[in-house]
């Protein structure tokens, strides 16, 4: 136990106390996803792309499909929209959190 | 003349099962700093007083090669032994015969010796260390797994369940631990997670050692799966053996008593706590000064350490001690101290350990994360074990117990039997400063000098709220008692409540939010 001590604020109050190390682990505020940007949420192999840059989609549109543990991932769009960019081809093989589209 | 060819042949078969997984495989156990399975059984049991079942079971396999192959006692080694004169029963893994997989006979030997332990009414301790499934036995290793799980879930509050992860435990194997009461965990010995180092970095590109992901330290500090961390095998039967002074055999049985013993005299309950309220102390230092030979025995040592659990004696009976920390976290109520409270509650529920409850909190740790791990659903298993519990429930408020935290900490409102208060209680809805700011805020926004005017509210509801007499007055509080005088009031508290009855609705069983 770290034996620094330093003020927690509980109700309008500092109560001087250690912090242990799942307090300092702690993550900020997840932030909610925008669903014009799409990452990929699992590394994989793009195995086709159905939209071309500068088409108007609609919300449920398929976009591409992603391969990752030999299931092959359906990537919707959540949004209408227009293609803004696309930053894979078909074959690419694409890390965790790698920026596939962008819509707008 | 007969006999003795027999007698011997006997002998070779038994010397060759005694042999493991042969001298390589054992040579590399040690060399991995592991003791062998027989060696731990040896060391945690009585001298001489372990027998052995089953050291002739073979698996039936016939795939994959495994026809003719043999593997002796199967991979895990079963019998019955004492502990301190107790009996136990008890299995250990042999990593060094097929890396201790479990195949289906394997998995009978234990489910075999579990059901013993049942009829016997006795402890069962699982020593784990395998490798996971026997693969080629497919399914059938899996079916073993899942008669392992169905037996921990009867035996769960019939008898007491320990283990000890003396290697790795992974996939589907980490469950039966998992299921049990107690897991004591060793030093760069124990690895314990569900999908390894290998597909997280296959899937997720990320990579961590085995140390990290599923060692000793994170499971006694990070995600609470372990509850007792050893820096070496020997240190971890030893605990093992402590726990066993202070449980039951069974759900029918007392913990056996034993001689009692005053407190040490180093630790003088009425120098411990600060004069300020938002000042920290050792809880444990309280726990010492008013426990018999002030030997308390914590559980959970290292995880949501701002709650802290475990066994002491009150003249010489085991008690289940719940207390805030004020030295960790201001001893604030969040998700993993709930779950280690409302688990150590029911523990003790089930074994008839009487609980004794130490509150001194602010209320619960705010933050954005805490509800969004859903600290409501958590915090909810505190007041359900708690009103659940119907062994003998002894409360002393001892500083703050604010808010909901008082409710939650064995309340009157929750059938505590015995609810005494020191004199520096302070029983309110919340601490003087945040209850002035927000009864006040007008009249301390309007003045002259807010600064002032906060300062004088504070002290006048300190004066009026801040205190236990208004929970006396309404009987909240049986009793208002001098620090010096809760050792005397917890040992007349345990005595006259021995036969306590606490009669519950016929239900099949409640429905806790886990």
């Amino acid at each position: 136990m770290s034996e620094e001590f330093k003020d927690l604020h509980v109700d309008g109050t500092d109560y001087r106390t250690t912090l242990n190390r799942k307090f300092d682990m702690r993550v900020p505020r997840p932030k909610l996803k925008d669903p014009r940007i799409i990452h990929a949420f699992i590394p994989g192999l793009i195995k086709e792309v159905y939209v071309k840059e500068g088409e108007e989609i609609y919300r449920g549109d398929k976009l591409l499909v992603l391969e990752a543990m030999k299931m092959e991932n359906q990537i919707l769009s959540a949004v209408d929209g227009i293609v803004k960019k696309i930053h894979v081809e078909t074959g690419k093989v694409v890390v965790k959190n790698e920026l596939l589209i962008e819509l707008e | 003349m007969v006999l003795r060819e027999k007698v011997f042949e006997f002998f070779k078969k038994k010397e060759t099962v005694l042999g493991g997984g042969g001298a390589k495989a054992v040579e590399k156990q040690i060399s991995m700093g592991k003791l062998t399975a027989r060696d731990r059984i040896t060391k945690l049991v009585d001298t001489g007083s372990f027998h052995e079942y089953d050291m002739f079971v073979e698996h039936k396999c016939q795939d994959f090669g495994m026809s003719g192959k043999q593997l002796p006692g199967d991979g895990v080694i079963t019998g019955t032994g004492t502990i301190s004169g107790h009996p136990v029963c008890l299995y250990a893994q042999d990593f060094t015969v097929a890396g201790g997989s479990l195949g289906y006979m394997h998995a009978k030997k234990i489910t075999k010796i579990m059901d013993h332990a049942m009829k016997l009414g006795v402890p069962i301790i699982g020593i784990n260390d395998s490798g996971g499934a026997r693969i080629q036995e497919g399914v059938n290793s899996l079916a073993g797994y899942g008669e392992i799980f169905y037996r921990n879930t009867l035996a769960s509050g019939v008898i007491p369940q320990i283990s000890v992860i003396l290697g790795p435990c992974a996939g589907g194997a980490v469950y039966s631990p998992a299921l049990t009461d107690f897991v004591f965990v060793v030093q760069n010995t124990s690895k314990m997670f569900i999908t390894g180092p290998e597909v997280i970095k296959t899937v997720l590109g990320e990579e961590i050692s085995m140390e990290e992901l599923g060692g000793a330290k994170i499971h006694t500090e990070v995600t609470g799966n372990a509850h007792f961390f050893a820096e070496s095998e020997e240190e971890c039967f030893s605990q093992i053996k402590k726990l066993f002074t202070y449980i039951p055999w069974n759900n029918r049985k007392k913990a056996d008593p034993f001689s009692p013993k005053p407190p040490k005299l180093q630790y003088d309950i009425e120098k411990i706590i600060p004069e300020s309220p938002k000042l920290p102390y050792d809880i444990r230092e309280v726990i010492k000064a008013v426990a018999d030979d002030s030997d308390f025995f914590e559980i959970h040592e290292r995880w949501a350490a701002n709650l802290v659990v475990g066994f002491a004696r009150i003249r010489g009976e085991t008690v289940g001690i719940v207390a805030n920390q004020p030295l960790v976290l201001a001893g604030v109520l969040d998700v993993d101290s709930s779950d280690k409270a409302a688990r150590f509650i029911r523990f003790c529920d089930a074994f008839s350990i009487p609980l004794i409850t130490l509150v001194d909190l602010p209320g619960y740790l705010p933050g954005i994360d805490q509800e969004y791990a859903g600290v409501i659903r958590h915090g909810a298993k505190v007041l359900y074990s708690y009103s659940e519990a119907s062994v003998p429930k002894i409360t002393v408020i001892l500083r703050k117990a604010y808010g909901g935290g008082y409710i939650a900490m064995c309340s009157r409102h929750l059938g505590a039997d015995f609810v005494f208060a020191w004199p520096t209680a302070e029983i309110a809805v919340m601490g003087p400063e945040g209850a002035a700011n927000i009864i006040f805020k007008k009249e301390i926004e309007s003045s002259k000098d807010p600064n002032e005017t906060r300062k004088a509210k504070v002290k006048e509801y300190t004066d009026k709220f801040a205190n236990p007499y208004i929970a006396a007055a309404n009987g909240y509080v049986d009793a208002i008692i001098p620090p010096r005088e809760t050792r005397d009031a917890l040992i007349h508290a345990i005595s006259v409540s021995a036969q306590k009855v606490d009669e519950r609705p016929m239900k099949k069983h409640g429905i806790p939010p886990f």
